[in-house]
């Protein structure tokens, strides 16, 4: 898992992701698997951004679903989603995504803070920006994403 | 922290455990010269291997300990409670650096001077001083305890001395750093080890993998049954086979004796007998008794408290003591053992039991429940309030106990494992708890319903018992009626409530039309509540795993599991379920919810009894009903089996021809199998035949109205319905004409006088004595009884109620025994208390035997001993002559 903050002159991996049109990133070392589209078996009395439970090769794997921890509107019925497989504190979560790109090498001289004015929910969980060509892409803070305690 | 240090403190905290079981015997049992020599070795092994590691704190203290012993030793002092309190000290001083050692690495500082003066004076023969907790800051007795609790259970489990060496795996190995680090046993010769030494953790990881091992099975297993003739069949069997042995074993060394959690009680106990200035003697039975280390690490601490407070609440001071004419030393006793798939562990006290004024009136106080709902409950539904939030009937908070977190905690932390925790308590008498929980929690056997199109696992455990709801219909079922919305059921004449799974879990899926529901009924400690399911599916083992950290806060589920086919479930926990739905919140209200009959209200209503009810003849008949203990067993017997043999029928049972009478009087030819009642006397049988078996039921069996017709004894209302019960009497002598005379009675039957005042009875004995072989005479009074002996009557034996108007058993007895022409006569009581206290009575009211009511079998049988014995010898040969 990557603690290190991406400010360092080296480059830095990250796992690129979209959700609701927006280019996002997970740092690579956090990321255990990444999986195509897979039976989520519901969980009843649980908060809405968890999207149930999945089977991960023997492992019981928690699936939230970003959409609804981001605010962001569902996701049309039917659509296959992918997930991404991130560890905390020794349980797994899949992060559910509309779609997992490549794993680009990013220069940390690329990387600045949030702008101060992106939504609350939007700046609670995302570490900062890449200034890419042609598009942004915000990293993402699994840890307070998974934080769903505080949240609730 | 290098390996030698990780070493010396395993061993150390070992010692240490074994050193606090040592001394609490010590000051018991002060001339056991062999534990004393033990002591002073541990303290010496101490001592040397800390100069030797350099550290001189624990060295210095270590070694003036070792002097105080070495003097008792050597029978220079006397090992008085206030010099054991003094050793313990010095104990208790190492601990906590043994302690701070574990933590840091390094000795704390510290000043031990005052402690080491007055261990030296004591060595050299002064009294000890009272208090020796004034130095080394922070780390007096007082404050170790706590430090020592604080700690990741710096417990290395020895076992008690006297525990028997256990064969090849030694369950013990706990150190507290499960440091992988693997050293062979200390007192064993190089080579000659029979156990090692493995990390917890290792086992863990272990277990983990078999549990994985286990689902991989299972989904394998579920793909070959699709396919036939598979060439994976036989090596899969075999993987399936070896699986659950490896899982067998992986198991077993994780199992523990409960001993481990339970050798700090003693010091705990002693400790607390000082400060309380009480007596306790601790009775520990069933130590080896093993379960789950995990297991064993969750109950420590309910443990631990409920002794306690066993010690400070239950237990009555010396005076008092004496004052209630008991002996000073109170006694506290644990109890364990396996029962099903469950341990059972009894906390016991002989103390003054749980005062239901007080908490009668603590209930009110705290507006727990108004005066109106009291009134109407039991006492030991008052009592069971010690286990709601915040309740402490403690007048004084002690030190000990009484600050008001106490029986919910603990109920709380057992029902997390699965448990039930249960009370009994007398006053003046004590008060037992019990506890029930599982084995093991990682593999646990579970039923797998389904609600709202989702699947769920309760844990069988739980599970009671499955009904499906009907249409009401006699032949559907009862169906689910609604007071208010809320869903009950009618289960045996009682008031099932039901938690429909849907609507609790808001699955928005409408129901599986068509089928009507499932109920899973499920026991959650004294209640019982049923779960509304829209199907059952099978039975299956799943591997129980944690839920999410974030789903903590859903109570209805106490974990996860993949099932074989690969798919994720929720595990439903029935007492969070219940804590849910508000019936489980300290039973208080819920009386109702009460099915199975608890032991403490089938005392007051001795007459319950369990009665066979069945079916025969016309669809709108009234139910039959018979007492069960008259049935010998139920058979199904097919059609083809009953066969004619003159005008009667027959079934050819174990060699013999069994006689068959139909209930209605014909057998209906469209079946193909025939319910029968079979009834015997030793080696003979009959059957009846009846058309279903409906139910067993407890009640009272009460014949209200008379017979109207050959073959049946009257009128009872069971379960709510009139009911008929019949005249097993009248069968058997329709079954053999000779019925009541069989060839035992060619020197003429013995004659036996049978006082029961209740008609019922009667009409059920005679003739269940007669079918024996006796000749019977029965009186419905004492008084009726005395008036056949002053009229001269002779008889073998004398059979008599207890509980009777005017003048009971136990007072015949002793009138009959008092003199006159029946004082030697044998005389058996029937009774419907069976307690051992009851049947002392009886004995010494002048009874030569005890029986149970409707315990048929073993009324002939003490009819046959008395009659055998020499008194009754004497009477039966009077009665030929």
């Amino acid at each position: 898992m990557s603690t290190q903050e991406p400010m360092t002159d080296t480059e830095q991996q990250y796992v690129t992701l979209t959700v609701a049109g927006q280019l996002c990133g997970i740092p690579v070392l956090g990321v255990r698997d990444v999986l195509a589209d897979q039976t989520i078996a519901r969980i009843p009395l649980a908060p809405g951004e968890v999207a149930g439970s999945l089977n991960l090769r023997g492992r019981i794997v928690t699936a939230i679903d970003l959409r609804r921890r981001l605010d962001l509107p569902p996701a049309e019925p039917g659509t296959r989603r992918m997930s991404v497989v991130t560890e905390l504190a020794g349980e797994l979560y899949a992060l559910l995504v509309d779609q997992v790109a490549e794993v680009m090498s990013l220069p940390a001289s690329a990387f600045e803070p949030c702008p101060p004015t992106l939504p609350a929910v939007w700046a609670e969980h995302s570490r900062g920006v890449f200034r890419l060509e042609g598009r942004l892409l915000v990293v993402l803070d699994v840890a307070r994403l998974l934080d769903l305690a505080v949240a609730a | 922290m290098d390996d030698l240090l990780a070493e010396f403190l395993t061993e150390t905290n070992e010692m240490l455990a074994e050193l606090d079981v040592a001394l609490v015997r010590l000051e018991t049992v002060p001339e056991d010269a062999q534990n004393l020599s033990g002591i002073f070795r541990l303290v010496h092994t101490i001592k040397g291997t800390c100069g030797f590691l350099g550290l001189p704190r624990l060295e210095k203290v270590a070694h003036a300990g070792e002097n105080v012993l070495s003097r008792m030793r050597d029978g220079a002092l006397r090992p008085t409670p206030a010099l054991v309190s003094l050793v313990l000290a010095a104990l208790d001083r190492i601990k906590s650096i043994v302690a701070d050692l574990g933590a840091t690495g390094a000795e704390p500082a510290g000043e031990d001077g005052a402690l080491i003066a007055a261990l030296d004076a004591a060595a050299d023969g002064d009294a000890p001083p009272g208090d020796v907790s004034g130095d080394g800051p922070g780390d007096g007795p007082a404050a170790t305890e706590g430090t020592a609790e604080a700690l990741p259970t710096p417990v290395a489990p020895a076992p008690p001395p006297a525990a028997p060496p256990l064969g090849t795996t030694r369950p013990e190995a706990g150190p507290p750093k499960p440091a992988l680090a693997s050293a062979p046993v200390p007192d064993s010769a190089p080579g000659a080890a029979q156990t090692i030494r493995v990390g917890v953790d290792v086992l863990d990881d272990l277990m983990t993998l078999v549990s994985e091992l286990v689902l991989t099975r299972n989904q394998l297993l579920q793909l070959a049954r699709t396919q036939e003739n598979s060439a994976f069949t036989v090596p899969l069997q075999r993987l399936s086979h070896i699986t659950s042995d490896l899982q067998e074993g992986v198991m077993k060394t994780r199992m523990q004796p409960i001993g481990n959690a339970w050798n700090k009680l003693p010091r705990v106990v002693r400790d607390l007998a000082h400060e309380l200035d009480k007596r306790i003697d601790l009775v520990m039975l069933g130590a080896e008794t093993e379960l789950d280390r995990q297991v064993l690490e969750l109950i420590k601490d309910p443990l631990t408290h409920m002794v306690r407070n066993s010690a400070d609440h239950g237990l009555e001071s010396p005076a008092e003591r004496r004052a209630a004419g008991k002996p000073e030393t109170g006694r506290i006793t644990l109890n364990a053992f396996h029962e099903g798939g469950h341990i059972i562990i009894e906390i016991a006290d002989d103390g003054r039991g749980l005062p239901v004024d007080r908490i009668r009136a603590k209930v009110l106080a705290q507006g727990l429940a108004s005066e109106t709902e009291l009134a109407g409950m039991s006492d030991a539904q008052i009592q069971r309030f010690i286990f709601r939030a915040g309740f402490s009937t403690a007048a004084a908070v002690t030190a000990v106990s009484g600050r008001g977190v106490g029986m919910d905690v603990v109920k709380t932390n057992i029902e997390r494992i699965g448990g039930t925790i249960e009370l009994a308590s007398r006053a003046g008498a004590g008060t037992t708890f019990t506890i029930k929980i599982p084995l093991t929690l990682a593999i646990v056997s579970a039923l797998i319903v389904e609600a709202g199109g989702e699947r769920f696992a309760v844990p069988q455990t739980s599970v009671a018992e499955l009904v499906r709801a009907g249409d009401g219909s006699a032949e559907g079922g009862s169906r689910i009626e609604r007071i208010n919305d809320t869903p009950v059921l009618r289960l045996r004449d009682r008031l099932l409530p039901l938690v429909s799974l849907r609507e609790l879990l808001r699955l928005d899926a409408p129901a599986a039309g068509g089928d009507p529901p499932t109920i899973v009924v499920a026991q959650v400690g004294p209640t019982t509540l049923g779960l509304i399911v829209d199907r059952v599916f099978d039975t299956e083992e799943i591997v129980v795993k944690p839920v999410a950290p974030i789903l903590r806060h859903v109570t209805m589920f106490s974990g996860n599991t993949i099932l074989g086919d690969g798919s994720v479930i929720m595990i439903l926990d029935p007492n969070g379920i219940a804590r849910a739905t508000g019936i489980g919140a300290g039973e208080g209200r819920e009386g109702a919810a009460r099915i199975a009959a608890p032991a403490e209200t089938t005392g007051h209503s001795a007459a319950m009894t369990s009665i066979l009810l069945f079916r025969a003849g016309a669809a709108d008949a009234p139910p039959l009903a018979v007492p069960l203990a008259l049935v010998a067993r139920l058979e199904e017997i097919p059609r083809e089996r009953i066969e004619r043999c003159g005008d009667a029928l027959a079934t050819q049972y174990r060699g013999r021809l069994m006689p068959l009478l139909p209930l209605t009087g014909e057998v209906d030819p469209a079946r193909a199998q025939q319910p029968a009642l079979v009834f015997t006397d030793g080696d003979r049988s009959m059957g009846l035949l009846v058309d279903a078996i409906t139910d067993v039921v407890e009640d009272r069996l009460e014949v209200e109205l008379g017979a109207a017709r050959p073959g049946l004894l009257g009128t009872a209302v069971i379960a709510g319905r009139a009911t008929d019960v019949i005249d097993t009497g009248y069968w058997l002598t329709r079954a053999f004409g000779d019925w009541f005379r069989p060839e035992a009675a060619k020197l003429g039957p013995p004659r036996i006088l049978c006082v029961e005042d209740s008609d019922f009875f009667r009409a059920l004995l005679v003739p269940a004595l007669a079918a024996a072989g006796f000749e019977v005479t029965a009186a419905a009074s004492a008084a009726e009884a005395l008036a056949l002996r002053e009229a001269g009557a002779g008889f073998s034996a004398i059979i008599s109620d207890i509980e009777m108007p005017d003048m009971n058993g136990f007072e015949l007895a002793r009138a009959l025994r008092a003199g006159g022409a029946w004082s030697a006569l044998p005389l058996v009581a029937l009774s419907g208390r069976s307690t051992e206290a009851d049947r002392a009575r009886a004995l010494e009211a002048g009874f030569n035997e005890h029986v149970a009511k409707f315990d048929r079998d073993a009324l002939l049988d003490a009819l046959r001993r008395v009659l055998s014995g020499p008194g009754g010898a004497d009477a039966a040969r009077e009665l030929v002559a």
